[in-house]
């Protein structure tokens, strides 16, 4: 009996039908505002025979060697370098082992770009979309990724090196992972992502939303660096309610400097072990033959409907969650 | 061994840790867009009860506990031991005190009983989750008062004391709830 129920539940949806008029009126409305700035909307292949090297996002690979996308972000960066101008587009993207309360395999992902725009002129359009989307004034607040871990951890990330970061997360109580290899115990980043994502994160934007940028030139992904002492990534995210909800970058336009990236990427996982998917060498051809100066940014609508309404899983704001897809 | 990973544990999958049965109660995921995934697990050691949690790195994987969940007929006890038999093979298997501490209160004999296995021998026995049993004693209430909401202790058939509303006496059968432990109605009365 327990089972003829389960299988009776599972063919309805996740979220209600409510949920989903709410979801419809917030694509409706993102449609709306980027027809008011004259920012045009594109479509993207969602399979292609590259995939991203990011070296903690694993794509679904098909039967025929294809790669289901992880972000439209190379397509769409093509489509500029042949000079689209201003781009937004809702997207379905796909990510493999990504399964919890904030996280389904399949999600939609709205991602724009800007010519001329700056990370910081980006954040500003992001908190107009959100005033205009969710029909309420939100004042963000944005700190660098230096002042949030000074706010909330009591200590500057940029200095302090991979023993120093481990010892200060043993000292505040947070146990460690098990398992933690040498190479992992050696790295800063693997440090800094374990007190972004138990510690910091989920302290930031309890009230408003919170934009945190400027981040380790060692986390730039595809973000330029600023030089300085230290050198920094132009990179942002905006978290509220602990919850990550966007990520931008003022987009790094040298060809050379990105192949780089990639092949370190590229060497990192086959170092590890892990399955090294074709990178994008459209998207190096695009950027040589120019890219335009741009900003762009990547916000997740399920996280952003759940907020919006109160609820605490996102499975709650889709049609059929992956256990029901 | 079978093991199992980080994405397939969920409410109930049981796990082997340091020699001992555990089964994931949470499982909660934590990634940083662009960084390094963790899955945080709160898990229930089921041979003491105790709760604790586990940072694991995502996709890395846990040995699988053989731990089962069967439905067996409660047949008897010596006292030291309650025996228990598997409807469909008949096979009997023994129950010792510790796995009886929440359950053997509220068994009498023939209540069909989930017994949670570990390698073969039962670590945990669940009552059903209500029961029928006759109140042996308890002080006589006051007859009319159905209304006010207060309670007395009522001593079971089988040992068992639970709170039961004032109107009702000595010999009536009662419906328990077994995980609470509260009185839930009368049964056969009026």
């Amino acid at each position: 009996m327990p089972v003829a129920q389960d299988a009776g539940a599972r063919w309805r949806p996740s979220a209600t039908i409510e949920t989903l008029r709410a979801r419809a009126e917030l694509l409706g409305s993102v449609r709306a505002f980027f027809a008011a700035r004259d920012v045009l909307e594109v479509e993207t292949p969602v399979l292609s025979r590259h995939a991203t090297v990011d070296r903690h996002i694993d794509s679904f690979r098909t039967a025929d060697g294809g790669w289901l996308q992880t972000s439209p972000e190379f397509a769409m960066k093509r489509l500029l370098a042949a000079g689209s101008g201003s781009i937004y587009q809702i997207a379905r993207v796909f990510r493999r082992d990504e399964q919890g309360r904030h996280h389904n395999p399949e999600f939609s992902l709205l991602e724009w770009y800007r010519t001329g725009f700056d990370h910081h002129r980006l954040m500003d359009e992001v908190e107009a979309l959100l005033t205009a989307c969710l029909g309420r004034t939100l004042r963000c607040e944005r700190l660098s990724y230096r002042a949030a871990f000074e706010r909330h951890a009591g200590f500057d990330p940029l200095s302090a090196d991979a023993p120093a970061l481990r010892r200060r997360l043993g000292e505040a109580g947070v146990a460690e992972p098990e398992g933690v290899t040498a190479d992992e115990a050696g790295d800063p980043d693997f440090w800094l992502d374990l007190w972004m994502s138990i510690v910091v994160g989920p302290k930031l934007g309890a009230d408003a939303p919170v934009f945190v940028y400027d981040f380790p030139a060692s986390q730039a992904a595809l973000a330029r660096v600023r030089a300085g002492n230290p050198p920094v990534a132009e990179r942002f995210e905006l978290f509220w309610r602990g919850v990550e909800l966007a990520n931008g970058f003022h987009e790094l336009t040298d060809a050379g400097e990105q192949e780089r990236r990639f092949r370190g990427d590229c060497a990192w996982r086959h170092a590890q072990g892990r399955i090294v998917p074709p990178y994008d060498v459209e998207l190096i051809a695009a950027l040589a033959a120019g890219l335009p100066p741009c900003a762009g940014v990547a916000l997740g609508l399920d996280r952003l409907l759940a907020l919006h309404l109160g609820l605490d899983r996102i499975d709650a704001t889709m049609a059929f969650a992956a256990d029901r897809a | 061994m079978a093991s199992v990973s980080t994405n397939e544990m969920k409410a109930g999958t049981k796990l082997l840790i340091d020699g001992d049965p555990y089964s994931v109660i949470e499982n909660e995921y934590r990634k940083p867009g662009k960084g390094q995934a963790t899955n945080t697990i709160k898990i229930r050691n089921l041979r003491t009860g105790r709760v604790l949690e586990k940072t694991l790195k995502s996709g890395d994987s846990v040995e699988a506990a053989d731990v089962e969940d069967t439905d067996m007929q409660y047949l008897y006890s010596d006292g030291q031991f309650w025996t228990f038999m598997d409807p469909k093979t008949y096979e009997q298997i023994q129950a010792g005190e510790q796995a009886m501490s929440e359950a053997a209160q509220w068994l009498k004999g023939e209540e069909s009983c989930r017994v949670t296995l570990w390698n073969g021998v039962p670590l945990t026995v669940a009552a059903p989750n209500s029961v029928e049993l006759e109140i042996v004693e308890t002080d006589p209430g006051m007859k009319g008062d159905t209304a006010t909401g207060g309670t007395k202790p009522a001593k079971l058939e089988t040992g068992a004391v639970v709170r039961v509303p004032l109107f009702i006496q000595q010999g009536e059968k009662i419906k328990v709830d077994t995980r609470t432990g509260e009185y839930m109605s009368r049964v056969g009365g009026k």
